[in-house]
């Protein structure tokens, strides 16, 4: 098929996979023991926002929906368009669980009106004890895996920590192989 | 349950089709006159394949020699370089080597025998007259045309014209400075000039169909880019305000310039022609601005619908 599509200059848009989003919670006891990283209770859902009125119905039903969500679980929420044209829906709240299941509220609305392949990827805001050091961990939605992100100042990361968040969670999360593809994320609203 | 938003379209997809076999048939046809006509044809393929080799091999560097384009690092151009990236994770392809072109013409392009290999170039005439919005549309259709595997495509497909140009040349050398030194009777001198003559038609016809095959061609799979590059970003009249953008940049630029660009033109975002020389459309590496803009708008409106 690959072969095929290549002799006809054509490429299906790639759907998301979601299966291994829930493994978030398990990591992030592993990162607590291990590595000192506690959840900062923040996460992240970054999307390219369609045009059009379909896309504009799915955005009015899933802010519906979210608002619902956050209610019912106490969390905050908060929109933000970055200076790329990526849309971010941020949640916070101090249970990882709850995080979690908004998340997935986000991609799982978003698939059912047909807009999984907008999906970006999911941040989880990860720091230690004092808060100084921090190290998301980004969710890539077309690979289904994970990467540590760990932002310092003037836009340079700590490749040390994440090196080592890698190593601490190799055996919890399926980890981006591939080092090309940990690419940065800088100025997110996390 | 997944779904997308976007039907194949199998209009182009078939006719794409119809093109690749006429070429290919072709291919077969012109193989077969040249074996029952000339006895060491084996050399001319080897040539022929030499340069076919080399064109596919360093496709990356030959196009970014002649443009100029300089490798830039992330620190260089760390927007452009994040615009990449971010397209890169939402399509799932490896990211290309990123180069920029330190030209005043509007344009970019996308080159490299596959995705390991791929470079994506623009000039910075682009960069400084595109919103980013629509740059990121031209990037997407750049990308588009990386992951199609257009320069293997390409390459291949244009090497029948290749092969049948050399037959032309290669014929004619040895019947200009070969004939006389072989040492044959008159009757058989004869003969193989009938024979030379003939394959220099013949070569000369073949070459012409195959250039209008691989022109054809190059529209349809530029149609294609436009069409997954603006599903990828969910945008399709980014991408059309873009290429309505700089095709009206591209008619008020010099001409020094725009020759100097011309041989590149099949890797292009828009083709650099220069203004006022009417073109066939048969003859086109590019579709014509309406017919993208027709089928971004047709992408616009699938996108309307409501669930």
């Amino acid at each position: 098929m690959k072969f095929l599509d290549a002799l006809l200059g054509r490429s299906k848009p790639k759907q998301p996979k979601l299966d291994a989003l829930f493994g978030v919670t398990a990591a992030a006891i592993t990162l607590e023991a291990s590595a000192g990283l506690r959840p900062t209770g923040q996460a992240a859902v970054c999307f390219k926002p369609a045009s059009g009125e379909g896309f504009a119905a799915a955005s009015e039903e899933l802010r519906g929906l979210l608002e619902l969500a956050v209610k019912e679980a106490g969390s905050t929420l908060r929109v933000e368009d970055d200076r790329y044209g990526y849309r971010w829906v941020v949640v916070g709240d101090p249970d990882p669980e709850d995080v979690v299941t908004a998340v997935h509220l986000v991609n799982s609305t978003l698939e059912q009106h047909g807009f999984g392949p907008q999906l970006l990827c999911s941040v989880f805001g990860f720091a230690d004890s004092s808060g100084q050091r921090r190290c998301h961990l980004v969710y890539l939605y077309k690979r289904g895996t994970f990467y540590p992100f760990a932002p310092r100042e003037g836009e340079r990361r700590d490749n040390e920590l994440e090196l080592q968040v890698r190593g601490t969670l190799g055996s919890d999360l399926p980890i981006e192989p591939e080092l090309a593809r940990w690419f940065a994320l800088w100025g997110i609203p996390l | 349950m997944a779904r997308t938003r976007f039907p194949a379209d199998r209009g182009l997809s078939s006719r794409m089709l119809l093109t690749m076999f006429l070429l290919g048939l072709l291919y077969v046809v012109f193989v077969g006159v040249l074996i029952s006509l000339i006895g060491n044809w084996l050399i001319v393929v080897l040539i022929a394949g030499g340069f076919l080799f080399f064109q596919y091999f360093f496709s990356d560097r030959i196009a970014l020699y002649a443009m100029r384009g300089q490798e830039v690092s992330p620190q260089q151009a760390p927007e452009l370089h994040q615009l990449i990236d971010r397209l890169c994770a939402l399509a799932d392809m490896p990211k290309p080597r990123v180069a920029i072109s330190d030209s005043d013409l509007p344009n970019a392009f996308a080159t490299g025998r596959n995705q390991q290999h791929a470079v994506v170039c623009v000039t910075t005439g682009i960069m400084r007259r595109l919103s980013e919005p629509e740059l990121e549309a031209v990037l997407s259709h750049e990308l588009s045309h990386v992951a199609h595997r257009d320069v293997a495509v390409m390459t291949i497909a244009s090497f029948l014209g290749i092969l049948a140009g050399l037959v032309v040349r290669y014929s004619i050398y040895a019947g200009a400075f070969g004939g006389g030194g072989w040492g044959r009777s008159n009757d058989n001198r004869d003969n193989t000039g009938l024979v030379i003559l003939l394959v220099v038609l013949a070569s000369a016809i073949v070459y012409a169909l195959s250039f209008l095959l691989t022109r054809a061609l190059s529209r349809y799979r530029e149609l294609s880019a436009d069409r997954s590059g603006a599903i990828l970003i969910g945008r399709p009249s980014t991408l059309a305000s873009a290429l309505v953008k700089v095709s009206g940049e591209m008619a008020r630029i010099p001409t020094r310039d725009l020759r100097a660009a011309e041989p590149l033109n099949a890797f292009f975002f828009a083709p650099a022609l220069a203004p006022g020389f009417s073109f066939s459309s048969l003859f086109a590496t590019h579709p014509p601005l309406q017919r993208r803009l027709d089928q971004l708008a047709r992408l616009e409106a699938q996108l309307g619908r409501q669930a």
